[in-house]
């Protein structure tokens, strides 16, 4: 916790699914250069909130939202679609690498928006893949596809992905629940290093990762009408020692969820 | 819901278990006889198909040498000659088809399958136009190839007076073929892993880049196998290309030229002349033809699975 800078800012958010109201005036602020753990049962809304930051929830037919998004005090929806996606990175539960090689898989972003010089290109990716702590296994196959690494090395290959086009946010929804217990140590140390110099939102479904790894911990439930709501948030220390609200302290118990 | 499940059980248990042991011997019975059964048509369909497949070649080999293919035919009762100039219009008429409905069915299934499907859910005009379009795809996929034939002739041939010529033949070839295109451009693109276009999406590239340098690699192979699919389906088309390329024996020499194709040759040669023999060697290149074509998509497509799981 080097600062304590809002980086995200959520007012009043609603968000529905035709008629189906999946998120209930969600109100947060996110500091920068901080891991937020967004924590929660299943269904509550959790991912949806997370795709809210880069407007991936448009591409879902039906999907209104209410209520402000700001990223420094500017509204997401304000800011051009392709801009903030390149600003807010994300790393998606099941490893996606494009089926490419490592290289390409990297340069894609940088490619994507304009850069074609080959030398900065190959600087980018060396950086790239150095900070997702991937460099050191592929610098002599940059030209292996993506596909054929490990699902660990595959999920540091989408963070370095989303490294090369600088982002200041990086999402990340269950990055490791596809991972082996090695693989999602190997990501957790990682995000320990980029929160130096990025803010981190993650989804979930582990308690201990939630614990040991975030800063601050968002808890979610949902309404009997199924729509999800922010029941609690704080520094994940207070979360896990001294939760205000009796759902918190039963859901990290483990009494449910 | 849970209490009738119950029940049932219930009643079950107490009568079958003495049962099962009488039945066993009439179940395994069954068991044979549907095996048999299946196993007889099996043996049926693939044995009347690999007949015939050995008839024709077996007899079509009796002529075919290498100066069956690289004479022309001399045409008459007789039909002596070879089937050089059959074969040149057919690679003409594949290239022709191929050339103008690659492009088309392609635009279209990316369309469809990646543009139309977001206003999917939307009201009015265009949900309308998209879902005439797709039962239309549907629909020309299922018309006789005569109709298209009948189509081609009105229209080339006749109306823009193209005459019996390889652009008539093209063009009406084209729109036979544009269907099966579409149908396996748009399935290869479905296919396409939804987390690759999110991946691509969330980096802020566009819809257009995330399409081009994403969706259409990987959905290549069985784009490309759709392709191939469609140029076998020119290479033994006969109906639509007698009513628009004409029976021209000689060499076509260009767009305006008339012709035949091999599949036309064949069905000349059986109906018009007395070279049985020489409409089965004919034939067999044809089916020979056919068979390579299919054994590249083969490959291809095993490509494909391999592509997609990192090999």
């Amino acid at each position: 916790m080097t600062s304590t800078r809002t980086k995200l800012e959520v007012n009043d958010y609603f968000l529905y699914y035709g008629d189906f109201k999946a998120l209930d005036s969600i109100s947060v602020e996110m500091p920068e250069r901080a891991i937020t753990a967004i924590i929660g049962p299943s269904g509550c809304g959790k991912s949806t909130f997370l795709r809210s930051f880069n407007r991936m929830n448009e591409l879902i037919l039906g999907v209104r939202t209410e209520g402000a998004v700001k990223m420094e005090s500017q509204d997401i929806f304000s800011i051009d679609v392709v801009e903030l996606r390149r600003r807010v990175g994300m790393v998606f539960q099941k490893p996606n690498p494009f089926p490419k090689s490592i290289y390409d898989n990297v340069a894609y972003g940088p490619r994507a928006h304009g850069i074609r010089d080959r030398a900065q290109l190959d600087e980018i990716v060396e950086k790239s893949l150095r900070r997702a702590a991937l460099w050191n296994e592929v610098k002599d196959d940059l030209h292996k596809s993506g596909l054929a690494l490990s699902g660990g090395q595959q999920q540091r290959l989408c963070i370095a992905r989303a490294l090369a086009v600088e982002p200041e946010i990086i999402l990340m929804d269950e990055p490791a629940s596809a991972l082996d217990p090695i693989a999602t140590l190997k990501i957790e140390e990682l995000m320990q290093e980029l929160k130096e110099d990025y803010t981190i939102v993650i989804v979930t479904h582990n308690m201990q990762q939630a614990a040991r790894a975030s800063d601050y911990t968002a808890f979610f439930m949902m309404h009997d009408d199924r729509s999800g709501y922010l029941n609690e948030f704080g520094p994940t220390k207070k979360i896990f020692t001294a939760p205000e609200n009796k759902e918190t302290e039963d859901y990290i118990t483990g009494r449910f969820g | 819901m849970v209490d009738k499940a119950e029940i049932m059980m219930d009643t079950v248990a107490q009568t079958s278990i003495q049962e099962l042991r009488s039945n066993i011997a009439r179940r395994h019975l069954i068991q044979k006889l549907a095996f048999g059964t299946l196993w007889a048509a099996a043996l049926a369909a693939v044995g009347m198909l690999l007949a015939i497949t050995f008839y024709v070649i077996f007899n079509g080999f009796q002529v075919i040498n290498w100066e069956f293919l690289t004479t022309p035919p001399a045409g008459g009762l007789g039909g002596e000659g070879g089937i050089s100039t059959t074969i040149v219009a057919t690679i003409y008429l594949v290239g022709i088809t191929t050339t103008i409905a690659t492009p088309l069915g392609i635009g279209a299934a990316i369309y469809l399958a990646e543009y139309a499907s977001e206003i999917r859910g939307a009201r009015g005009v265009m949900k309308t136009v998209v879902n005439v379009v797709r039962f239309g795809v549907e629909t020309l996929n299922g018309v006789p190839s005569i109709v298209f034939g009948l189509f081609g002739f009105a229209l080339f041939v006749t109306t823009l007076q193209f005459g019996f010529s390889l652009l008539s033949a093209g063009l009406a070839g084209a729109c036979l073929v544009l269907p099966v295109i579409i149908r396996a451009s748009e399935e290869a693109l479905y296919a396409v892993p939804r987390g690759l276009r999110e991946g691509s999406l969330a980096l802020g590239a566009t819809k257009w880049q995330t399409t081009w340098k994403v969706v259409l690699p990987a959905a290549a192979p069985g784009i490309i196998t759709g392709v191939i699919l469609s140029v076998g389906r020119i290479i033994s088309e006969t109906a639509v290309f007698y009513v628009t390329l004409g029976g021209s024996l000689r060499m076509p020499t260009g767009l305006m030229s008339g012709g035949r194709s091999m599949a036309l040759h064949v069905f000349y040669l059986a109906t018009e002349t007395r070279a049985f023999d020489k409409s089965m060697g004919t034939g067999a290149i044809l089916i020979i033809t056919i068979v390579l074509i299919n054994l590249t998509i083969n490959i291809l497509s095993r490509r494909l699975s391999a592509r997609l799981s990192g090999g």
